[in-house]
């Protein structure tokens, strides 16, 4: 009963909420670089324009199509965070078109590089668009996001990573990170599906981003800063590159563990967490160099021929 | 015999027992708090003065029997001055430890989200350092759970404006700010606004980024504008810097600047380039207020050092929410927010205040000049 | 006119400072082909190293060097003999991902009391900065020293890789490891005297920084980090000249940007130029073309 009440303590549930947040975000992150082997740096950048966005959407219109009823505000939402992922899948392509004729660590500088500009972008935000708030950050924003919808968005991300990796458009993309070279002599357009990959995974940047603003109601820049995107990327190599339920699996690991020092450390070393998280993950990555799980699913996330 | 006496030993142990229990049952009447302070990150620094104040303030309530006869019981998060560690660090100590008020957050940007969750949870919660409006009043709601028992952006920038157009008779300002801090960036632009209605000229408007610490290229274009007085919103650190290489560059102009340039530390980052320069604060330590002269001295000798300003505002912040608890006479948060709500005339280190309707402090700032290195007290203004 | 020239010169001083530290970036990369994100943290240390020598122990300012090259050197090994040796035939990812991890390590570690501490600490200068004019230019003698330090440093890095015999054994590790272990090179002597030496020229970094800037604080090597990986890239990454063009680049853009543009641009200016540059020569303005093995 003790556990029951511990587990149901609105922390925790806020808590579960944003691993699920953190889960679409590392699953569309996974299709960049652990399916298509993309190496981008600059995830936080696409998750920041898909908050920003769905939170600008719904703080400005969603009155005036909701008369206050459930259903509209619910819909309103839903149709925010979709803008939210076509926003951010928007801009993929347009960064994506010229930077993706980069390869390996020259395209993860140049992605970086773009979520340095993106963070410059949104802290002077509030000069073009002052509902957006700059550096003072953007409040006003209704909190939406409840159990189900992070649920519904994690399941639909996951099936969709599923049905896509299994396609044949998911073996182009892995036949791309196998050998690029290879793959383009098969006649495919590395490129042409190096940038829907990329766009893709972004877009569920996007919509992790919708998510995020109406779970914590306030955004600011420094949440979208090139460190977030390191975050993302230890988070989908810890899981292992390529695999969803390792992917799965450390979103919920590492946001529970953050997390769970604050209530399991002393409060006199509540400082070393921060000491303690950089340790574990490298000791992590020493002792399982292929990521926790390596390429491996469980077995509803494999695709039929190989089971 | 032997038997009889280990009878009543045992007889004697249980009753010892129980009289402890009942004590302890008695006095067990206590009210737990929280803070939400950064003790990781690149502002630790600022973090662990709050932290250190606040725990003074503690020790101090408890030592004299508690507030309202409860114990003062605490719980301290880290926020690594991110707003979604501070969101959770909040949404950790309404639901889980279930406090009855908390202190926090420091900065502006993780008080936001805290004063969101408490809000909506209705526990009383007061910032002792967070200078942005829209802590207290957001999109024009005022959240009724929470205060600050600082300035507000607004305010100071006015103050100095005024100082430098009437005081100072300074003709043309330049202004050097951080535009991702808004701290920086609002006192910046109050200034420039009010500088400007008082018939000044703002001759150079600039802004640096947070990790910068090359300030040659502005201020060559500052040198360039002809400005007589330069002010410079930001923290001791930065301030520092700017002004050491200011001296360097060889400009020769007024500076001015808000309450972050108090830190014993300023002198010491910016030397003799800091010399003259006047900035407002809540307090000056050279104060001869008794009260400014204990508190100095306690946390000197608790911690070795002059206490700054975070931790001084802290401090008075924590005084100020235990004085709000021994009013309400009880542990219930809605009867803790009545009382913040309705005090006045608060006397603290940093000086009288009032929590206005929108549960911001209104209290006078002192004009400090540096001379021979030492902040010395010029005058009071009031709001 | 004057004034430009003014802002050149400060942007010099900037690059000056950037280019010691890309140096170590690009030479690690060249042989291990790795990102060493913490490379900017021991740069971090080596100013407190020069803080505490100066502070303290009252050093001359030969002795302060020489306390951050030695203590950045070993940092820089035992960093690689416990995060990234291990990693070596792991996919190249993994200690990336080890080096994001001892990046905060060494940020969050030395932030606490029992270390450096959190303070914004106040660099003592060993020296009075005093300014020379010539015309309307002001220059220092702080500026000079920048300068000459560097440039003295440059020509000992020339002369360890193209001179020595452990210079030609970096050289041959950076052309193929396997093969340089097979023609009997020491590969891990190699690798570990490359970060040792990357590490060496970050503690002259950070001294240099310290006395330039003065205020240190265990944050202080995020940007200056990652400005100098980007100038190594947009040099090209690997080569020696590369990085010292590609810091000199970067200053020039980040203080030209402060002064005619606005300073908030400076960071988003100096990428769009990294991008910029990519896109026309991928591999960095003096990087070598990889021809990719099929």
């Amino acid at each position: 009963m003790a556990i029951l009440d511990e587990l149901l303590n609105p922390y925790w549930i806020q808590i579960f909420q944003h691993a699920c947040v953190v889960a679409v975000s590392a699953l569309g992150l996974n299709i960049i670089f652990g399916f298509t082997g993309l190496f981008s740096l600059g995830h936080a950048a696409f998750y920041g324009v898909g908050a920003y966005t769905a939170a600008l959407l719904m703080k400005s219109y969603a009155g005036a199509y909701g008369d206050g009823s459930f259903l509209a505000s619910q819909a309103a939402f839903l149709g925010s965070l979709i803008c939210g992922g076509v926003a951010a899948a928007l801009l993929a392509c347009l960064v994506g078109l010229p930077v993706l004729r980069l390869t390996s660590d020259y395209l993860g500088v140049a992605t970086l590089g773009f979520g340095v500009i993106m963070k410059v972008v949104l802290d002077n935000a509030d000069a073009f668009i002052p509902q957006l708030g700059g550096a003072r950050g953007m409040t006003g924003i209704a909190r939406m996001t409840s159990i189900p919808w992070a649920v519904l968005a994690l399941s639909a991300a996951v099936l969709l990573v599923r049905n896509l990796v299994h396609s044949t458009y998911g073996r182009v993309l892995v036949a791309i990170r196998e050998d690029e070279t290879a793959a383009a002599a098969m006649g495919i357009d590395t490129f042409r599906y190096k940038v829907i990959g990329f766009t893709l995974g972004c877009s569920f940047a996007g919509v992790a981003g919708g998510l995020y603003a109406h779970l914590y109601a306030f955004l600011h820049p420094s949440s979208f800063d090139f460190f977030k995107s390191f975050d993302v990327l230890m988070i989908v190599v810890l899981g292992g590159l390529g695999s969803m339920t390792g992917t799965l699996v450390a979103s919920f690991g590492w946001t529970f563990l953050l997390e769970g020092l604050r209530v399991f450390l002393p409060p006199e070393y509540i400082e070393f967490r921060w000491v303690l998280i950089p340790v574990l993950l490298i000791v992590t990555m020493l002792l399982r160099p292929q990521g926790l799980l390596g390429v491996r699913e469980i077995p509803i996330l494999q695709s039929r021929v190989n089971r | 015999m032997k038997r009889m006496s280990l009878a009543h030993g045992a007889l004697a142990l249980a009753w010892m027992a129980l009289g402890i229990c009942a004590a302890a049952a008695a006095e067990a009447k206590e009210i737990r708090i929280g803070l939400i302070t950064p003790l990781s990150g690149d502002v630790k620094t600022y973090g662990e003065s709050v932290k250190n104040s606040f725990l003074i303030a503690v020790e101090e309530a408890n030592a004299g029997g508690g507030v309202a006869g409860m114990k003062i019981d605490y719980v301290i998060q880290d926020d690594r001055n991110d707003p979604t560690e501070a969101a959770n660090a909040a949404n950790l100590l309404v639901n889980r430890y279930r406090v009855k008020a908390i202190i926090g957050a420091v900065t502006s940007k993780a008080s936001i989200p805290v004063s969101d969750i408490i809000q909506a949870a209705r526990i009383p919660t007061l910032t002792p350092t967070g200078t942005n409006p829209k802590i207290t009043v957001a999109d024009g709601k005022r959240k009724d759970y929470m205060f600050r028992s600082c300035f507000i952006d607004p305010f100071q920038g006015t103050v100095m404006a005024r100082f430098s157009r009437d005081t100072l008779k300074k003709k043309s300002a330049a202004v050097l700010y951080d535009a991702s801090n808004d701290y920086s960036k609002g006192t910046a632009e109050v200034f420039r606004d009010a500088f400007r209605k008082m018939g000044g000229a703002v001759a150079a408007y600039e802004a640096y980024g947070k990790d910068d610490v090359d300030f040659s290229a502005l201020l060559t274009k500052v040198k360039g504008s002809g400005a007589d007085v330069l002010f410079l919103p930001d923290y001791y650190s930065k301030v520092g810097l700017i002004a050491r290489q200011a001296r360097e560059k060889g400009l020769k102009v007024q500076l001015v600047g808000p309450d972050g340039w108090d830190s014993p530390d300023l002198v010491k980052i910016a030397g003799d380039a800091i010399e003259g320069g006047y900035f407002s604060n809540h307090y000056s330590p050279d104060d001869e207020r008794p009260e400014v002269a204990a508190w100095v001295r306690k946390y000197k000798e608790k911690h070795g050092q002059v206490p700054d300003a975070l931790g001084t505002l802290a401090y008075d912040g924590t005084k100020l929410l235990f004085e709000a608890i021994r009013r309400a006479g009880s542990d219930d948060p809605k009867k803790i927010r009545d009382a913040l709500a309705s005090i006045r005339d608060f006397h603290g280190v940093t000086g009288k205040s009032s929590l206005d309707r929108n549960g911001d402090s209104v209290k006078s700032a002192a004009i400090v000049k540096i001379e021979g290195g030492r902040q010395k007290f010029v005058k009071t203004v009031n709001p | 006119m004057e004034n430009f020239l003014q802002q050149a010169l400060n942007g010099l001083q900037l690059g000056l400072v950037y280019a010691l530290i890309a140096l170590g970036y690009t030479m690690v990369y060249g042989i291990v082909r790795l990102i060493n994100f913490a490379h900017g943290d021991v740069f971090m240390v080596g100013s407190f190293l020069a803080f505490y020598a100066i502070e303290r122990y009252r050093l001359p300012l030969p002795a302060v060097f020489a306390a951050a090259v030695i203590g950045c050197g070993i940092l820089a090994v035992v960093i690689e003999r416990v995060a990234y040796k291990p990693l070596r035939n792991a996919p190249r990812i993994a200690s990336l991902i080890t080096a994001i991890g001892v990046s905060l390590f060494l940020e969050y570690f030395t932030a606490l009391h029992q270390v450096f501490g959190p303070n914004y600490y106040a660099f003592p200068r060993p020296f009075r900065v005093v300014s020379f004019h010539a015309g309307e230019i002001a220059v220092t003698n702080l500026q000079a020293i920048i300068l000459a330090v560097t440039v003295a440093c440059y020509l000992v890095l020339r002369f360890i890789v193209y001179r020595t015999r452990v210079g030609r054994g970096m050289r041959a590790v950076s052309y193929d490891v396997v093969t340089a272990g097979l023609m009997g090179v020491n590969v891990n002597a190699v690798i570990s005297f490359t970060f040792g030496l990357g590490a060496a020229l970050a503690g002259v970094g950070g001294v240099l920084y310290g006395i330039a800037y003065p205020q240190i604080h265990t944050f202080m090597g995020i940007m200056p980090g990652l400005k100098a990986f980007t100038a190594a890239v947009l040099g090209g990454i690997g080569s020696i000249p590369g990085a010292v063009l590609g810091a000199l680049i970067m200053g020039q853009s980040e203080t030209l940007t402060a002064a005619y543009l606005s300073s908030t641009y400076r960071d988003g200016i100096a990428f769009l130029i990294l991008i910029g540059v990519l896109l026309w020569k991928p591999t960095g303005i003096l990087g070598k073309p990889r021809a990719e093995k099929v």
